[in-house]
C-alpha cells in the first residue's frame, strides 16, 4: 500500500513547545560553588544570620556525600563546579511593589506559555508564584489571600518576614542530609514558595507556583514549603518548563509539606520541563526530593504528578504517617519517549495507627524511552492496622521502550494489609490498526488509549489543570495533533 | 460496489496475491476459500489498506471510485469494515466509549450529525437486541478479558452498529464452538440487506450452514482459481482442494 500511516515514531516525536529563551539582562554568578558562593547567595537575599549558618552546614555535609547511582538511570557524571548557582534578571531579588516593575520581557514570557501574571487575566481561582530561574518575580493575588489570613509568598520572602515560621519548619521534614541532591539544594537553594494556612482556614483559591529555567548553565535549586495548621485545607499546583538547550541543566528542588491535625494538603505537579532532543541531547535533569509529613492525626497529604518532560526524573514524592488515622496518596503518571528516562515513585512510611495509603501509578513509554516505578511502602512496629494498596500500571508504544517496576514492601506489624497490583500493556501497531480500521485516525486512537490509560490519576488534578494535563499529554505523545 | 482488477499484492517483498479478479455486486455475500497460505487472509487486509501490505500492480474500486491509495480510515469513513479474526484488547479503552468515537467519525464521514450520548446509548440497545449482544460487555474495556466467543460477538455487534456498505469477516469461524458459531451466523444473516455486500473468509464449508453465499470462490496460488455458487463449498467440504489444483495445473 502507498498509503503509509504515520509511523508510530513520528507520531510520539513532536517538538517541544516551550523551547525559547528570553532575551534578559542577568546577574549570573561564575560557575563552581564553594563558600564564598554560599555566602553570596545568602547575602544577595539579605538573609539572617541563621539562613546562612544553615546553608553552611548543609554545604559542609554535601561535601562528604556521594552522587547516588542505584537508579535505573544512565547520565554521564555532574560536573557540579561547571554550573553556576545563582542567576536572576537584572534587579532581581529586590521587592517589585507591582507588575509594572517586571521586566516585560519576563511578563512576555510568562504569557507565551499561557500563564498570562495580570490577575484579571488569570484564572479567577488560581493565584500563582511566578520563578524564573533563580528568583520569584511575582506572587499574584497577595491581598485577597492575606484576607483569610493565608501566607503565599517567594520562600526569600519567607525568610525576611516570618522567620520563625521557617525557622521552625524548614528542614524538618527534608533534612539537609537526607541526600546528596537535598544537602546541595539546603546549601544554595535559591527560591521557591512558601504557604502558610492557620487554623481552621480553608484556602479560598488554588495556589500554583510557575518555574521556569532560562539561563544557559545555570541549575534551579527552589525550596517549596508548604504548613497546613491544624484543620486546614490547601490545594497546591506547580508547573515547569525550560528552553531548549544542547548542555543538560540541573534543577534539583526539595519540597516540604507539614500537615497537622485534621489538616488536608494536596500537591498536583505538571512537569514539563524541556526532555532534550531525538539524539538524547540536552534536556533538564529533574532531581528532586518531594516529603509531606502527616504530623497530625487524620491529617491527609494527596500528591498528584503528571511528569512529560525533562531528560532525567528522578523523585520520590513520599509521605510520612505519623499521626494516627493518617492518609497518605500518590497519584502518577509518567511519560517518557525518545530518549528521556525516568525513575519515579514514592514512598508511604506508616508509623501511626490506623493509616492508610494509595498509590496509583501510570507509566507509558514510547520510542527508547525508559520508565521506572520505585515504590516503598514501611509499616512500623507500631502502625497497628495499616492499609496500603498500591496499582502500578506500565503502558509500552512501540517495541524499543521499556518499564520497570522496583516495588519495596516492608511490614513490621502483624496487623498490616499491604496490596500491589500491576499490569503492562502495549499499544502496537494491532492495535492502532483496530482503532483505524474503526475509521479513528492513528493520533485519535493514542488520545483514547493514553486518557483511558491515565483516567484514574487525571481525576485527582484539580479541574483548572485535569484538561490541561490531558492535552499536554496527547500532544506529547501525539505529534502536532492536540 | 466492489471491483478488483489484476491484483498483485505481498508482504515484505513477498508476494502473494498473483493477479487476482473479483466483483461483488450490491447485496451479495461471497465466499472465499482455500487451502491454508493462498492468500485469504492477505486479500482481507489489502482491502482495509493496512500497513505492510503493498499493492505492485492492479486497481481496487469501490463504487467505481479507485482507492488502491486510501489509508486504512479513509476506508473505513468509505464503509468498508473488517471483522478481525483476532480482535485485540484496547487497554483501558471503554467500549462504549470507544464505539462512540468510532461512530460518530463514522457519521461526520457520512455527513450524517453525530449522535449525543443519548442518542448513542439508544442506538446501542437496539443493535446489541439485534446481534443479541449482552450489554454487559459493552461496559467493560474493549476485547480485554473477552473469550474468544466474545471477542468475535463484539466484532459483529460493531459491524451492526457502523452499518458498514462492504464487511468482510475474515475466518470469524475459526475458534468458535457450535453454539457460538449459531449466535456469531444469526447476527451476520440479521445484517443482510440489499445495500450492504459482504465477504466471508473461511476455511470450512461449516459456517456455509448458517449464512449462505451467493457466490463461493477458491483462491489458491494468489488467484482465484474456480468460482460458483453454493454447491461448490460442499464438493470441497467432500472432495478437499487437491483435486481443483490438479485440475487447475493440468
Amino acid at each position: 500500500m502507498t498509503n503509509e500511516a504515520p509511523a508510530m515514531e513520528q507520531l510520539i516525536g513532536r517538538e517541544y513547545e516551550h523551547g525559547f529563551i528570553t532575551d534578559v539582562e542577568s546577574e549570573t554568578l561564575p560557575p563552581g560553588l564553594n563558600e564564598d558562593v554560599i555566602r553570596h547567595i545568602s547575602g544577595k537575599k539579605n538573609e539572617p544570620a541563621f539562613m546562612l549558618e544553615w546553608r553552611l552546614r548543609a554545604y559542609n555535609q554535601w561535601l562528604t556525600m556521594v552522587a547516588p547511582d542505584w537508579a535505573k538511570l544512565r547520565h554521564p557524571p555532574l560536573d557540579l563546579q561547571a554550573i553556576s548557582y545563582y542567576s536572576a534578571p537584572k534587579g532581581g531579588g529586590k521587592k517589585l511593589e507591582s507588575l509594572d516593575e517586571v521586566d516585560p520581557e519576563i511578563l512576555e514570557t510568562y504569557k507565551k506559555l499561557g500563564i498570562p501574571l495580570e490577575e484579571q487575566k488569570l484564572l479567577a481561582n488560581v493565584a500563582v508564584d511566578a520563578v524564573f530561574d533563580s528568583v520569584s518575580v511575582v506572587t499574584t493575588f497577595k491581598k485577597t489571600l492575606a484576607k483569610a489570613g493565608v501566607i503565599f509568598c517567594s520562600i526569600s520572602e519567607a525568610v525576611q518576614e516570618h522567620p520563625e515560621l521557617v525557622q521552625q519548619y524548614l528542614g524538618s521534614v527534608v533534612s539537609q542530609k537526607d541526600n546528596y541532591f537535598a544537602a546541595l539544594n539546603a546549601a544554595v537553594f535559591s527560591d521557591g514558595t512558601f504557604v502558610y494556612i492557620p487554623k481552621g482556614v480553608r484556602c479560598p483559591m488554588e495556589l500554583s507556583t510557575y518555574f521556569r529555567i532560562n539561563q544557559a548553565n545555570t541549575g534551579q535549586f527552589e525550596r517549596t514549603l508548604i504548613i497546613a495548621e491544624a484543620g486546614s485545607h490547601v490545594s497546591y499546583l506547580e508547573g515547569c518548563t525550560a528552553p531548549s538547550r544542547d548542555e543538560n541543566q540541573l534543577h534539583a528542588a526539595v519540597v516540604e509539606l507539614i500537615a497537622l491535625e485534621d489538616a488536608t494538603i494536596k500537591y498536583s505537579t505538571v512537569q514539563n520541563w524541556y526532555p532534550g532532543d531525538r539524539e538524547g541531547r540536552g534536556g533538564i535533569y529533574n532531581f528532586v526530593t518531594k516529603r509531606g509529613d502527616c504530623r497530625g492525626d487524620r491529617s491527609r497529604i494527596s500528591w498528584t504528578q503528571v511528569e512529560t518532560g525533562s531528560a532525567i526524573t528522578w523523585k520520590y514524592p513520599s509521605c510520612i504517617l505519623r499521626g494516627n488515622d493518617s492518609i497518605g496518596e500518590f497519584y502518577s503518571v509518567a511519560v517518557t519517549r525518545g530518549m528521556q528516562q525516568a525513575d519515579t515513585g514514592t514512598k508511604m512510611i506508616h508509623i501511626g495507627r490506623n493509616t492508610s495509603s494509595t498509590i496509583v501509578s501510570k507509566g507509558i513509554s514510547a520510542v527508547q524511552g525508559s520508565n521506572a516505578y520505585r515504590g516503598l511502602v514501611r509499616v512500623g512496629q507500631k502502625a497497628a492496622n495499616a492499609r496500603n494498596h498500591t496499582q502500578c500500571d506500565s503502558l509500552l508504544i512501540g517495541d524499543q521502550c521499556s518499564a520497570h517496576t522496583y516495588p519495596y514492601i516492608e511490614v513490621r506489624n502483624p496487623s498490616a494489609k499491604v496490596e500491589h497490583e500491576a499490569t503492562t500493556s502495549k499499544i502496537g501497531e494491532d492495535q492502532l490498526f483496530y482503532c483505524r480500521q474503526r475509521g479513528l485516525s492513528a493520533e485519535e486512537a493514542i488520545a483514547l488509549i493514553v486518557n483511558g490509560f491515565c483516567k484514574e490519576v487525571f481525576k485527582e488534578l484539580p479541574l483548572e489543570f485535569a484538561a490541561e494535563a490531558q492535552k499536554l499529554l496527547n500532544v506529547t505523545l501525539e505529534g502536532a495533533v492536540g | 460496489m466492489l471491483s478488483i482488477k489484476n491484483l498483485h499484492a505481498g508482504v515484505d517483498n513477498t508476494p502473494i496475491l498473483k493477479g487476482l479478479n473479483l466483483e461483488i455486486g450490491a447485496g451479495e455475500v461471497h465466499a472465499i476459500m482455500g487451502p491454508n497460505g493462498s492468500g485469504k487472509s492477505t486479500l482481507a487486509h489489502v482491502l482495509t489498506g493496512r500497513d505492510g501490505y503493498q499493492v505492485s500492480a492492479g486497481d481496487v474500486l469501490f463504487n467505481n471510485e479507485l482507492i488502491n491509495d486510501f489509508t486504512v480510515e479513509q476506508r473505513a469513513h468509505l464503509g468498508i469494515f473488517l471483522a478481525m479474526q483476532y480482535p485485540v484488547e484496547l487497554p483501558g479503552v471503554n467500549n462504549m466509549i470507544f464505539l462512540k468515537e468510532s461512530l460518530n467519525r463514522i457519521l461526520q464521514a457520512r455527513n450524517e450529525a453525530p449522535l449525543d450520548a443519548v442518542g448513542f446509548i439508544k442506538r446501542v440497545n437496539e443493535v446489541a437486541r439485534k446481534v443479541n449482544m449482552d450489554p454487559a460487555l459493552l461496559k467493560r474495556n474493549v476485547n480485554s478479558g473477552f473469550s474468544g466467543g466474545e471477542k468475535k460477538r463484539n466484532e459483529i455487534f460493531q459491524m451492526a452498529l457502523l452499518e458498514p456498505k462492504l464487511a468482510i469477516l475474515d475466518e470469524t469461524d475459526s475458534g468458535l464452538d457450535i453454539d457460538a458459531l449459531r449466535i456469531v451466523s444469526e447476527g451476520v444473516n440479521a445484517l443482510r440487506d440489499r445495500s450492504r455486500s459482504m465477504i466471508i473468509v473461511t476455511h470450512y464449508q461449516r459456517l456455509l450452514d448458517y449464512i449462505e453465499p451467493d457466490f463461493v470462490h477458491v483462491l489458491a496460488g494468489g488467484r482465484i482459481i474456480r468460482s460458483g455458487d453454493k454447491t461448490l463449498a460442499l464438493e470441497l467440504e467432500d472432495k478437499g482442494y487437491s483435486w481443483l489444483l490438479d485440475e487447475v495445473a493440468a
